[in-house]
């Protein structure tokens, strides 16, 4: 029954054409601002991300399809028949030379060639001279982000607390400490590629920046708890400094009345 | 081995006083099982028995970790929806409208995980077919310990009633996810399944670990120790040098565990701080001294874990390597470097564990130098893959049931260790980590691998365990239904995962970038296909229950393989070998020119007219 080869083969080119038709539709591949296909990003993590993802699925796309096409094409061919007889051998010193050298020098190639890009994103020390934007601090179930005030410092009276709303200026690398009060959480920006986890005890910077103004989301990627799953944040990335200073202007100016209000309130005299 | 044993009829054992028998005297004697039903089976000492309880209380198992599986799938496609008739049995109140509640979720998947990795796979594979072939393959009356043997058996119930149970407890079973991370794990009140459920699940776990440990250095032992007369460590057929792998595996790394499951144990009963850090709290609970480290849980839990996930492979390419070999009628491709690569797989397996934790504020030059040994471990595993295809090359293949099994096995397991060269990278790690991109991977693994290793082998040995065949055309249609929909339920997970769905989330479409008919239409479809990958399963089940007590009669060797377990009848007596079998050369001398039958057993002699075997790649 050499058609079983075909249930093989029909498995395999399924799954080549899931990836083939995948960079032409905006909600199949790496997210991306909404209606566009693949190949628009918007942050330098991104761009480097995105292509090297790219590499890595023409490499392993050609083996998957290498591997698929001999072992669809054995399963057709040496299926036994009359008057078959199967060939004795016990294998061949060359090929194994072969395929142990190429894929290994493919292997190592790909691991270096990545590390340049997670250095840049995540090692300390090309982490951009920047001010910190803001402190995050996750919680079950809720981003808290202190950014500083007026003064220009963190944990001074003025700083602006916001919850679930992060705000950020268009081509300015925004440079974080992500903290987490209670168990562990996720940082993640599905849209600018960035994950790092907030771990209790331990204070992580992390740094990001995007080349197009808009709203994005942020989300919670280790698991928290039960309600891991509405830990939504909304990212707000200006068009210019001047944008942010203004809403960071109305933010404060809210945060004043409402600790006046709560001040001032049925009870506060 | 030299020849002159060849032709001696009296029981070999005698003539070769470096086999033991169990007993490490050096003669060789013969005891019936025992009479007793309580003693023949269930405390049993014989290692079939034990492999075969096993195997029936794993494929129990399968069944209920399967059901949790169908109920999170529902949850992801038609999210919030009730579930027919089940809802109003298994969760929730009429307050809620019989609404799934997130917590509710969280222990499914929490519960899918630890059923399917410690109460399945893991017994299955080295739990059933460990115990039962190792001493069959090797020429053994039994294990070197049979008690050991019975006692790794009997940790499991207690295990298994302690996971039960935890469904029952206030609170709720645990719903840290199964790798459990501190402090949502250690703080009582983080979340429900954290108030009592957590502590039921470190105690299942801590008893199931006992187990594989005594399993393991019960395998250990009986394959250096208990050999027939000529089977050297390289005739061993690929099954064998997979379990004594497997078994080194976990006699290192479960330890570890052990200790890390102890210490979080402590952390949640007496006050110990382990993985507290200094002066915390969890959900305003009163705050803890602390002084310890979160990531230290993930270090040790990791250390065992990416072990483990080879312990759920390795034994699975064994049994593929026979069966590939046994139905291509043609030797192994490259015995020798199919050892060598599942030994570097064991090898590199223990210095890999930080991948696992890239993201997690592990010091990230030390990320790099683990993504460098977790790209290495590709190419053992890529040579194994070259291996099954050179072996089916130029064979004369037949498509029973257990060699399509086989096939999907190596079909899928290129899926799978594909996908895993995309977050051993640790910047595309960055976007795709805890996202169903990995959901995606762990199931082209593990289902694709080892539950397809796991039917083709259940189907190939079914004859020596229980003397009948299994139908082959309920077979045949059972592996192409559980093929397509296995492919149909997890390879769109690639794609959602890399579209950025995050895993272990009860509601994703909260989310803009996630709430789109795209998305959830292919939740939709994956939960569609996985219910008929369940239903598919109907048809094993019915398969195998009525092949044990009505299939047809297999005879000693019904695929005409060479390993020594198809040298005794079917089933096995007792002792297995009436007199201890002599090993001439190695299990893959299929097809050898000038012979009549295509296959020669282990304990047939070669002939002075055959080809020398290739002393490099070969089984000599």
């Amino acid at each position: 029954m050499r058609y079983w080869s075909l249930l093989f083969g029909f498995a395999a080119v399924a799954s080549v054409a899931v990836f083939l038709y995948a960079p032409f539709a905006p909600d199949w591949w790496l997210p991306n601002p909404s209606g566009e296909g693949g190949g628009s990003v918007i942050s330098t993590s991104g761009r480097e991300i995105d292509s090297l993802f790219v590499i890595i699925l023409w490499i392993t796309g050609i083996v998957f399809i290498g591997t698929q096409v001999a072992l669809v094409y054995a399963a057709w061919r040496y299926v036994d028949r009359p008057g078959a007889v199967a060939t004795y051998f016990h294998g061949s010193q060359r090929l194994e030379v072969v395929w142990t050298i190429i894929p290994a020098a493919i292997l190592v190639f790909i691991a270096l060639y990545q590390m340049g890009t997670w250095a840049s994103i995540k090692f300390r020390n090309s982490m951009p001279k920047v001010q910190p934007l803001a402190e995050v601090t996750a919680r079950q179930f809720q981003w808290v982000f202190r950014y500083p005030g007026p003064d220009g410092k963190l944990h001074t009276n003025d700083d602006l607390m916001t919850v679930n709303d992060l705000h950020f200026v268009k081509g300015k690398p925004a440079l974080i400490n992500l903290r987490s009060s209670d168990v562990l959480h996720s940082f993640f920006l599905p849209q600018f590629r960035i994950k790092q986890d907030a771990v209790p005890g331990l204070v992580i910077p992390v740094w990001f920046d995007s080349d197009r103004s808009g709203s994005y989301e942020l989300l919670c990627a280790e698991l928290c708890g039960w309600g891991h799953y509405k830990m939504r944040g909304n990212v707000t990335v200006h068009e210019t400094q001047s944008e942010f200073a203004e809403w960071q202007v109305k933010a404060i100016a809210e945060q004043n009345r409402s600790q006046l209000t709560m001040a001032a309130g049925p009870n506060g005299r | 081995m030299s020849l002159d044993h060849a032709k001696s009829t009296t029981p070999a054992g005698n003539s070769h006083a470096h086999t033991g028998n169990g007993h490490g005297s050096g003669h060789d004697h013969i005891h019936e099982a025992p009479t007793n039903v309580l003693r023949r089976y269930v405390f049993s000492t014989d290692h079939k028995v034990i492999g075969i309880q096993f195997l029936f209380s794993g494929l129990i198992f399968f069944v209920l970790g399967g059901l949790l599986a169908l109920a999170v799938r529902w949850q992801l496609a038609w999210p919030w929806s009730t579930m027919p008739i089940l809802n109003k049995l298994l969760w929730s109140s009429p307050s809620y409208g019989y609404r799934m509640p997130p917590e509710f979720y969280n222990k499914l998947f929490t519960m899918h995980a630890t059923i399917m990795i410690f109460f399945v796979i893991i017994p299955l594979l080295t739990g059933a077919f460990g115990n039962f072939l190792i001493p069959l393959m090797i020429g053994a009356r039994d294990m070197a310990f049979p008690k050991l043997n019975m006692f790794s058996y009997w940790f499991m119930p207690p295990a298994m009633i302690l996971m039960m149970y935890s469904f029952y407890v206030e609170g709720g079973p645990a719903e840290a996810g199964w790798t459990s991370y501190p402090p949502l794990s250690t703080s009582r009140w983080s979340t429900p399944g954290s108030l009592n459920g957590q502590t039921f699940w470190l105690g299942a776990l801590l008893f199931a670990g006992i187990s594989s440990l005594m399993g393991s250095i019960n395998y250990i032992t009986t394959i250096l120790m208990l050999r027939a007369p000529g089977m050297k460590m390289f005739r061993m057929p690929m099954t064998v040098w997979a379990m004594f792998i497997t078994a080194i595996l976990q006699a290192f790394a479960l330890p570890v565990l052990t200790s890390a499951l102890i210490m979080q144990l402590l952390d949640r009963t007496i006050g110990t701080n382990f993985f507290s850090p200094y002066n915390w709290s969890v959900a305003n609970a009163p705050p803890k001294t602390g002084g310890g480290q979160v990531i230290l849980f993930q270090h040790l839990f990791w250390f065992y874990s990416h072990p483990a996930v080879y312990i759920m492979i390795l034994p699975g390419m064994g049994m593929v390597s026979d069966i590939i070999a046994t139905f291509s009628r043609k030797p192994l491709f490259g015995y020798k470097p199919m050892v060598f690569a599942i030994a570097g797989i064991a090898g590199l397996g223990f210095i890999v564990w930080g991948h696992h934790m890239f993201q997690s504020g592990m010091n990230p030059a030390l990320g790099a130098t683990f993504m460098l040994s977790t790209m290495m471990i590709a190419l053992p595993s890529a040579i194994k893959v070259f291996n099954w295809l050179g072996t089916m090359w130029g064979g004369r293949i037949q498509y029973t049931s257990a060699m399509l099994n086989a096939m999907a096995f190596v079909a899928m397991f290129i899926i799978g260790g594909l996908s895993g060269i995309f977050m051993a990278a640790t910047p595309i790690d960055m976007h795709i980590h805890d996202t169903y991109f990995i959901v995606g991977h762990i199931h082209y693994v593990l289902f694709g691998g080892s539950m397809f290793a796991l039917f083709g082998a259940i189907t190939h040995w079914f004859p020596k365990m229980f003397g009948r065949i299994m139908d082959e055309r309920l077979g045949k249609i059972h592996f192409f239904l559980t093929f397509l929909c296995f492919n149909g339920t997890f390879f769109l997970m690639h794609i959602v995962g890399m579209h950025g769905m995050p895993r272990r989330y009860a509601d994703y479409t909260g989310f803009a970038y996630l709430n789109n008919p795209t998305v959830i239409g292919m939740n939709q479809f994956m939960t569609i296909s996985a219910f008929g990958l369940g239903a598919a399963q109907l048809i094993f089940a019915f398969n195998f229950l009525y092949s044990i007590v009505a299939g047809p009669k297999s005879g000693d060797n019904p695929w005409h393989s060479n390993s020594l377990e198809w040298t005794t009848t079917s089933p096995p007596e007792h002792y297995n070998f009436l007199t201890l079998p002599t090993v001439y050369h190695g299990p893959y001398e299929y097809s050898v020119p000038g012979h009549d039958t295509d296959f020669m057993l282990q304990t047939e002699p070669m002939r002075p007219t055959d080809p020398a075997i290739d002393p490099v790649m070969g089984d000599a």
